[in-house]
């Protein structure tokens, strides 16, 4: 009992069958998930069943609003915001909110193609932060330049991943485990070089001599540039990698292959997979999208800050799980994790111009994803 | 029918009774009766119902239909518990739910008194001693009552349990494939427990697949087929004719035409192959246009070989030839990419992808496997992707509402139709069937069966299965497997029918073992 409901949580109630009534067991499985009983509460006070001709027309108004529920919430918000604060809806305003949350949508999307393969990252926080020093360290210490440090970072990143995804397919670490682990070391390593001081320009090093590097103005365009006067350098290339995600990800045969190997591993090798390769590969592009935003974020605010970035996991992870709701989909998607993403940062903008505290924001957060996933898992679960 | 006497009156009787799990129907208006004194064997292939029947009768599981006479009163029996004070008791097959280990022996003999509440409020030590003491001389067991039951022996467990079912006024006991785990002196011994019962009036519904176990103590052999029951013999009783009657068929009157374009060389070849390094070794060829069915009891090796032949285990010894050359895949990636295919056995576990994922539908359950043939790209082309998923249902008539379906949604025959038309979406030289019959109903499998046998021209197909019916509906020859090594062959296009039910008898011997050792 508690195998099949755990398998069904993953969505996989379709595995645990056993011999000769395969497809029983699985309608079974996920019934016991589903109260039969208490879906249908139509006793005497119930509402009476909706004439013929409004199933007629609108035959799945559950079905749209379950769709489209994310975006409707959105569109509500927006009038409401607008309609309190006029700057709300400026340009100006709409890209410093694209910008606010490019870097935790890059992340989450690496967090959706661990999702996607039945993982799950925990160090991208820590890759992005531990990128931030390694940046930083890289100009104001070893007098890099733009060019060196970003391949240096990204470099570093895809190797992270590697190790990630090596103590995971290869050392048989649960995922969670390994980068749990992964985060523990990251968070740690960051802080030796500089012995755990911030990294700035002028910076004293351990041994007593004094860094004599700055950051390259070329690297901190990338954080701080706007093309054509408004859209920000990291909104831009984020966008653009939704948009090679997506189709990676919804529109490819290897896509299709990252979502078999997480549907079902043994299914996915027996069809010709190369399984071990593609759970590297989601852990490696997750790794190297975290330390891209990592970049951003340096570039950003031009300092190697020992702090930055803390809250980066929590936010990408909830943006990725946001993303299950989005289409109704159910299910780690790229698309869902960026709009995800979006829709936090819409609402925190919207209320801070309304001057609700700060301190409120992770409430708020908080808030959204407890109802994005009831929306996917409670209400959404009736059939697509 | 004379039923004046009072010995006559069976002490229990099951009629008409059909129960269906889903679409597929395991019993079938099955009767059987029980009287006092007599040891009736309950005799069926896999999935028989046979079980199904037993758990009835016991109260394990209702049925849909169908009556119940204990003593010609008619009962519903719907708990063992209830099945138990009508006198009805069932000593279970696998081991470990013939009593409770961490208590004692005597505690064990005492069970159903102390569980029922009928023991009395005081369970002293020496109290549960002389009722175990009484229980146990019932069927003149003799243990060490005070050592924990758990360190029992698969034998002595069985005989705790039957020594409770005695001590509890069993009027019936059903002994589900009771000498399963036992060695010859072991069963001896219970087959004369059986007698003493017999003697008793104790009224036995023998399970078994174990011929020389039926000849030994049944007075009746009663034969279940697709939930059916097929022959009711009494004494004297001749086997050959009940495991035909069990088979379904007479072996001779099977021709197949002849199809082979015998000229080519062979698709497969095993030489002097060691399956797993304590088996013996064995040949196995196939030649183009060939179905060769592998049957043989759960664990006899029959989905090794496949894996073996498929990538995903080696063999200990010998040599596997594809078209006369030397194959050794390293994985499935390089077996689909060299024209071998495989099906594997539980489609839910090795084929199919939970419906959220993508791809999860007809279309692109099919597209998985031929992914870098179809989209050369990357591009999925669902074009493409729809053409072939069209053609597939239209060839084994999957019924579905669209292509788009995901397969949740189809009855488990159309589900396996989905499993073998991805395969056979794709020319290929050799395809690997594992249990494609399972979980699929009488007219899904007749589909699927054409369906193998239609699509073969120069490709050779290799399925293994466990019900021997299955392999002679589908196959041109059977071969039977029995501790990882192939122990007879059956060309059914010509062959002689004698040694080969000795083959399969001595399979459904096996199988009594395996399934008791998967237990273990």
């Amino acid at each position: 009992m508690s195998a099949e409901t755990h398998s069904s949580e993953t969505n996989k109630g379709g595995i645990t069958s056993s011999r000769s009534v395969g497809a029983e067991r699985v309608s079974l499985s996920e019934d016991l998930n589903r109260p039969v009983g208490l879906e249908r509460p139509r006793g005497a006070r119930g509402p009476a069943p909706s004439p013929m001709w409004v199933r007629r027309v609108f035959p799945s108004f559950g079905h749209f609003l379950r769709r489209y529920a994310i975006f409707l919430v959105l569109a509500a918000l927006i009038v409401f915001f607008q309609a309190r604060e006029p700057a709300f809806l400026r340009i100006n305003n709409l890209f410093s909110v694209l910008q606010s949350v490019a870097v935790v949508a890059l992340l989450g999307i690496g967090v959706t193609v661990t999702l996607a393969v039945d993982g799950f990252d925990l160090s991208v926080g820590s890759i992005a932060a531990f990128t931030l020093m390694l940046t930083s360290y890289a100009m104001v210490v070893l007098q890099f330049d733009a060019a060196q440090t970003v391949a240096l970072a990204l470099l570093t990143g895809a190797l992270i991943g590697l190790v990630n995804g090596l103590l995971i397919v290869w050392l048989r670490i649960p995922d969670l485990l390994a980068t749990l682990g992964m985060m523990f070391l990251l968070a740690g390593l960051q802080l030796i070089p500089s012995a755990g001081r911030s990294i700035t320009v002028g910076l004293n090093l351990p041994d007593g001599s004094v860094a004599n590097g700055s950051f390259d103005p070329a690297f901190l365009a990338l954080g701080r540039y706007k093309l054509w006067g408004s859209v920000p350098v990291p909104v831009l290339i984020v966008g653009l990698l939704a948009g090679v995600f997506w189709f990676l990800m919804e529109q490819t045969r290897w896509g299709r292959v990252f979502y078999a190997v997480g549907g079902n591993e043994t299914a996915a090798y027996l069809a010709g997979a190369a399984v071990k390769r593609y759970r590297i590969l989601a852990y490696v592009i997750s790794a190297t999208l975290a330390a891209l935003g990592g970049i951003f974020v340096a570039a950003r605010v031009g300092r190697g800050d020992v702090f930055a970035g803390s809250s980066l996991l929590l936010d990408s992870v909830a943006a990725a799980l946001i993303g299950f709701a989005v289409l109704n989909q159910r299910r780690a998607n790229v698309i869902g994790t960026a709009v995800g993403a979006v829709f936090v940062g819409i609402v925190l903008n919207g209320l801070t111009m309304l001057n609700v505290p700060y301190y409120t924001q992770d409430f708020v957060k908080g808030i959204v994803l407890v109802g994005a996933l009831a929306l996917t898992f409670g209400i959404g679960r009736g059939r697509r | 029918m004379p039923t004046s006497p009072q010995h006559d009156i069976p002490s229990l009787r099951l009629v008409n009774i059909t129960k269906a799990y889903g679409p597929v129907r395991v019993l079938d208006q099955a009767k059987i009766s029980v009287r006092r004194g007599e040891v009736v064997a309950l005799m069926g292939a896999n999935g028989a119902g046979k079980s199904t029947l037993a758990k009835i009768a016991a109260g394990v599981v209702e049925p849909d239909d169908g009556q119940i006479f204990v003593a010609d009163k008619e009962l519903r029996l719907s708990s063992p518990r209830a099945a138990r004070q009508n006198g009805i008791v069932i000593v279970h097959q696998s081991t470990h739910e013939l009593g409770a280990p961490g208590l004692s022996v005597a505690e064990n003999l005492v069970l159903d008194d102390l569980c029922a509440g009928t023991f009395g409020a005081l369970a002293g030590k020496r109290k549960i001693e002389r009722r175990a003491k009484a229980v146990a001389a019932g069927v003149g067991l003799e243990l060490e009552l005070n050592q924990d039951f758990g360190e029992l022996g698969p034998p002595h467990r069985q005989l705790v349990a039957i020594a409770r079912a005695v001590a509890a006024n069993a009027a019936v006991l059903i002994l589900d494939e009771p000498t399963a785990s036992l060695s010859a002196a072991e069963a001896a011994r219970l087959f004369s427990v059986v007698d003493r019962l017999r003697g008793l009036g104790v009224g036995i519904l023998y399970i078994s697949h174990r011929l020389e176990d039926i000849r030994r103590v049944a007075d009746r052999v009663v034969v279940l087929r697709n939930g059916q029951i097929v022959a009711n013999q009494v004494r004297p009783l001749d086997l050959t004719a009940a495991v035909k009657a069990m088979i379904g068929r007479d072996l001779d009157t099977i021709s197949r035409e002849t199809s082979c374009s015998s000229s080519s060389t062979p698709v497969l070849t095993l030489r002097q192959v060691r399956l797993i390094p304590s088996a013996p070794k064995f040949d196995l060829t196939l030649a183009p246009g060939e179905i060769l069915a592998i049957t043989g009891a759960l664990g006899s090796g029959k989905s090794r070989l496949l894996g073996a032949i498929f990538g995903l285990t080696q063999i200990a010894e010998g040599e596997i030839g594809l078209m006369g050359r030397p194959w050794r895949p390293r994985g499935p990636e390089e077996a689909i990419a060299a024209g071998v295919f495989m099906a594997g056995e539980d489609r839910w576990r090795s084929s199919l992808l939970p419906p959220l994922t993508p791809g999860a539908d007809i279309a692109g359950t099919i597209a998985l496997p031929h992914r870098r043939r179809w989209f050369p790209f990357g591009f999925v082309d669902e074009s493409r992707e729809k053409v072939a998923a069209a053609q597939a249902i239209r060839a084994l008539g999957i019924r579905c509402r669209t292509s788009r379906d995901t397969l949740d949604l189809l009855s488990g025959g159309n589900q396996q139709k989905v499993v073998i038309a991805r395969w056979q979406a794709a020319p290929y030289r050799l395809l690997l069937l594992d249990e494609p019959f399972q979980g699929v109903d009488v007219g899904a499998r007749r589909d699927l069966i054409a369906a193998i046998r239609e699509a073969r021209r120069d490709s050779a197909t290799l399925v293994a299965t466990s019900d021997v019916e299955e392999a002679l509906e589908v196959a041109d020859v059977v071969a039977v497997m029995r501790h990882h090594t192939v122990a007879g062959l059956y060309d059914l296009r010509s062959g002689d029918s004698a040694s080969f039910l000795t083959a399969i008898s001595a399979v459904e011997h096996d199988e009594t073992l395996e399934s008791e050792r998967v237990l273990v």
